[in-house]
């Protein structure tokens, strides 16, 4: 029987870093083109009862959203005559940069992670964060009164839904007993389900409220629809994005799908196990780490377009009433009961 | 207008104030300033070319002016201009969505002038084109208020099955728009063949259409919380504005001109239920009008079933000239009230028209409606008011 051959190669670290630049560079617009494919392109279109792009490319319009780049890519970059330029550059930027900082710490396979902090997952939602400042920074130099609108109830909203989350995701750190991501994946795959340990124990089965809540705050961090008060299309038109044009606006773009490619992969690897798949181990997964982590994603992305292309929006004050009676108290007594059976058991 | 003038930096100034000058600074600087936001007339939500000039405290509106004017075409003017059948090409442009019923007033009132009827038959087909037309603009409501509040699925719903209407007007008038199908007399055609069972196995899609929507739309919980209590018009303020239509009867004013008002097209002949909803809000307007969608699908499945035989078309003089005289009809249209004030002098085309439209009406009562409401709401309220600019604005 032919051993499979080792995959631990003998690179210096100035080629690591170069792969792992390539990797993540290309990783997130990848995911968020995949994402929009997917999702806002075929599965909204199929909900609705129409077909969305037929033509271009062949499949089913594959070729649509490349197409679609390739015309922001060509419009004009305007910029308002009162804006404050600089602030207003560099907006989508920020936006783009907190995406690719989450990506940082995902596991892709026993081996495959740009950097397993310790911390990971500390770090991934502290950075995720930061996209509130680009935000921020998008609403107040556009000089828009829609776009200041937006941004505040982006800034309001992000920082209501920030807690739940991380309230969210305490439940699986206590249950793991690490914050390190890789070691999130590696406890869920050496537990077990009423003492069978054949599938392991991803945690959406012990931390169901906790998965349910991580749903709801990440689709109120990636302003979707129930909680898409801050680009609020039909009222606030866009939101803080209003004034973007072309590049800029792709920038926002990415970052919103890139954003939700993220997050997926995050619950993907906080409650469903990750790239682990039971019976696989060694050099094996790390080859179909990256497949399987992308196979729990999309489940996670599903279920998040599902919702978003279903419901109508909350208003504002509900969305806060929302976050702040319900989701954070809920999120607490998970983590209660979690340390009692943490604990008791 | 005083009380919205403020100065160019768009801070008010409390004018009472400068008396005191030392309370005026503390005020000044405890004062956040209300901010000035311009809906419209380019935005997604007026669906036209609607404008709102809203006073903003906070997300709070302290005063709301709609501007209209936009979209004016100066059709009452034109019709001076035109003889009595060219007029039905501009009327069935002021109301687009419902571009049928537009006509019917106005014919009735020029038929009344000249003093002859349509056949029965021709009534019967009015009628059933009419409430056609009732259902594809409020189709398309129930989608499009869906979208305002937020959901981007039901209004492609809502597009699906109006267009099998708009496919049975089309096949019967030629337009689907602008039908232009009524004489002075009667109509330009009979139906086609075929078109009363299409237009039977239609009207099965529009009832099965509004099951969804009761299931899809009003069955959800955020859609009503973002409509419940959010621009309740009471029922003694709506008629003081001149709300008419399914925005009065969703305030529990039992009014429908189709029942209430002087007898027109075969609306006597028919049974059938005015809604009412007791609220008043925008949950309940949406509510009466997913219940007139149905009644107006029943509606059509009765006439189908009494149309008389017979020609469609009165005996009519070759070249039209209505004597002199003056006359007032108002029908019950998709969005309201709709009426015509006709002079005629005896010429081929009528001498004044006074076009009194559903929507002008609806939307004066906005200044009142949005005092005190947040943004947010200020979509969901425009959106369940449901008018059209050409309405408006003529």
């Amino acid at each position: 029987m032919a051993t499979i051959p080792t995959l631990a190669l003998n690179i210096g670290w100035g080629t690591t870093l170069a792969i792992k630049t390539i990797v993540v560079l290309t990783v997130i617009p990848l995911g968020a083109i995949v994402l929009g494919y997917v999702f806002l392109m075929k599965m909204m279109s199929h909900m609705q009862s129409r077909l969305g792009p037929m033509d271009p490319g062949g499949f089913h319009g594959w070729y649509q959203l490349v197409g679609d780049g390739l015309k922001f890519l060509q419009k004009e970059d305007i910029m308002p005559a009162e804006s404050d330029r600089r602030v207003f550059a560099a907006a989508p930027a920020v936006v783009v940069m907190s995406t690719f900082l989450v990506f940082l710490v995902i596991p892709m396979g026993p081996d495959l992670v740009v950097k397993n902090l310790d911390v990971g997952v500390f770090y991934a939602l502290a950075v995720s964060s930061l996209s509130v400042i680009g935000v921020l920074m998008a609403g107040w130099a556009s000089a828009n009164k829609f776009a200041l609108l937006g941004a505040l109830r982006a800034a309001a909203q992000l920082i209501a839904y920030e807690l739940p989350l991380l309230l969210a995701v305490v439940g699986v750190v206590i249950q793991a007993g690490t914050m390190s991501l890789q070691g999130i994946v590696l406890s869920q795959q050496r537990g077990s389900v009423f003492g069978w340990g054949g599938l392991g124990e991803p945690f959406v089965l012990t931390q169901f409220i906790g998965f349910a809540l991580f749903l709801v705050a990440s689709q109120a961090e990636l302003t979707q629809t129930p909680f898409d008060m801050p680009v609020a299309e039909s009222e606030l038109v866009a939101g803080y994005m209003v004034e973007y044009t072309g590049f800029r606006f792709l920038f926002f773009f990415i970052g919103e799908f890139g954003t939700a490619f993220a997050f997926s992969a995050i619950a993907a690897t906080l409650f469903l196990g990750g790239w682990a798949i039971p019976g696989v181990h060694g050099d094996l997964a790390n080859i179909l780490g990256p497949v399987v982590l992308f196979a729990k994603l999309m489940i996670v992305a599903f279920l998040m377009f599902w919702v978003r292309f279903t419901y109508p929006r909350l208003r504002e004050d509900q969305l806060q009433a929302l976050a702040w009676k319900f989701l954070i108290p809920l999120g607490l007594a998970n983590i209660l009961l979690t340390g009692i059976f943490k604990v008791a058991l | 207008m005083s009380t919205t003038d403020t100065p160019a930096t768009g801070f008010a100034v409390d004018r009472s104030a400068l008396h005191h000058l030392a309370d005026a600074q503390v005020n000044v600087e405890l004062d956040t300033g209300d901010m000035i936001l311009n809906l419209g007339p380019q935005h997604p939500a007026t669906h036209g070319t609607l404008r709102i000039v809203v006073r903003l405290d906070g997300e709070r509106v302290v005063t709301a002016d709609p501007i209209i004017g936009y979209m004016h075409r100066g059709y009452e003017k034109l019709t001076e201009f035109r003889t009595y059948p060219q007029v039905t090409t501009l009327i069935n442009r002021i109301d687009w969505l419902s571009s049928f019923a537009n006509e019917v007033p106005f014919m009735d009132a020029a038929e009344r002038l000249m003093s002859i009827e349509a056949p029965p038959r021709a009534k019967y087909i009015r009628t059933i084109l009419t409430e056609l037309s009732r259902i594809a603009t409020f189709l398309l409501f129930l989608g499009e208020m869906a979208a305002q509040v937020g959901a981007l699925t039901p209004v492609f719903y809502g597009f699906r099955d109006r267009e099998y209407v708009l496919n049975l007007i089309e096949a019967a008038t030629g337009g689907r728009f602008h039908p232009n199908f009524n004489r002075i007399g009667g109509l330009k055609d009979d139906l086609p063949w075929g078109w009363i069972a299409e237009c039977r196995s239609t009207m099965k899609v529009v009832l099965n259409a509004c099951d969804d929507f009761e299931d899809l739309v009003l069955g959800n919980e955020i859609f009503e919380a973002r409509t419940r209590g959010i621009g309740i018009i009471p029922d003694h303020v709506g008629p003081s504005y001149g709300v008419s239509g399914s925005n009065l009867r969703a305030s529990g004013v039992d009014w429908d001109l189709r029942r209430d008002g002087p007898p027109y097209l075969a609306y006597p002949d028919l049974d059938f239920k005015v809604w009412t909803h007791p609220d008043g809000d925008s949950y309940s307007r949406y509510w009466v009008r997913l219940q007139e969608t149905r009644e107006a699908a029943r509606m059509v499945l009765q006439c189908l079933d009494g149309i008389p035989s017979g020609p469609v078309m009165a005996k009519v003089p070759r070249i039209i000239k209505v004597p002199e005289g003056e006359i007032w009809v108002e029908t019950e249209n998709p969005l309201g009230q709709m009426g015509y004030y006709v002079i005629s002098k005896g010429g081929t085309g009528p001498f004044r028209v006074k076009i009194r439209s559903a929507s002008f009406s609806n939307v004066s009562i906005l200044p009142w409606l949005l005092r005190g409401v947040y943004v947010p709401d200020v979509i969901t309220i425009l959106a369940s008011l449901y008018f059209i600019l050409g309405d408006i604005d003529r």
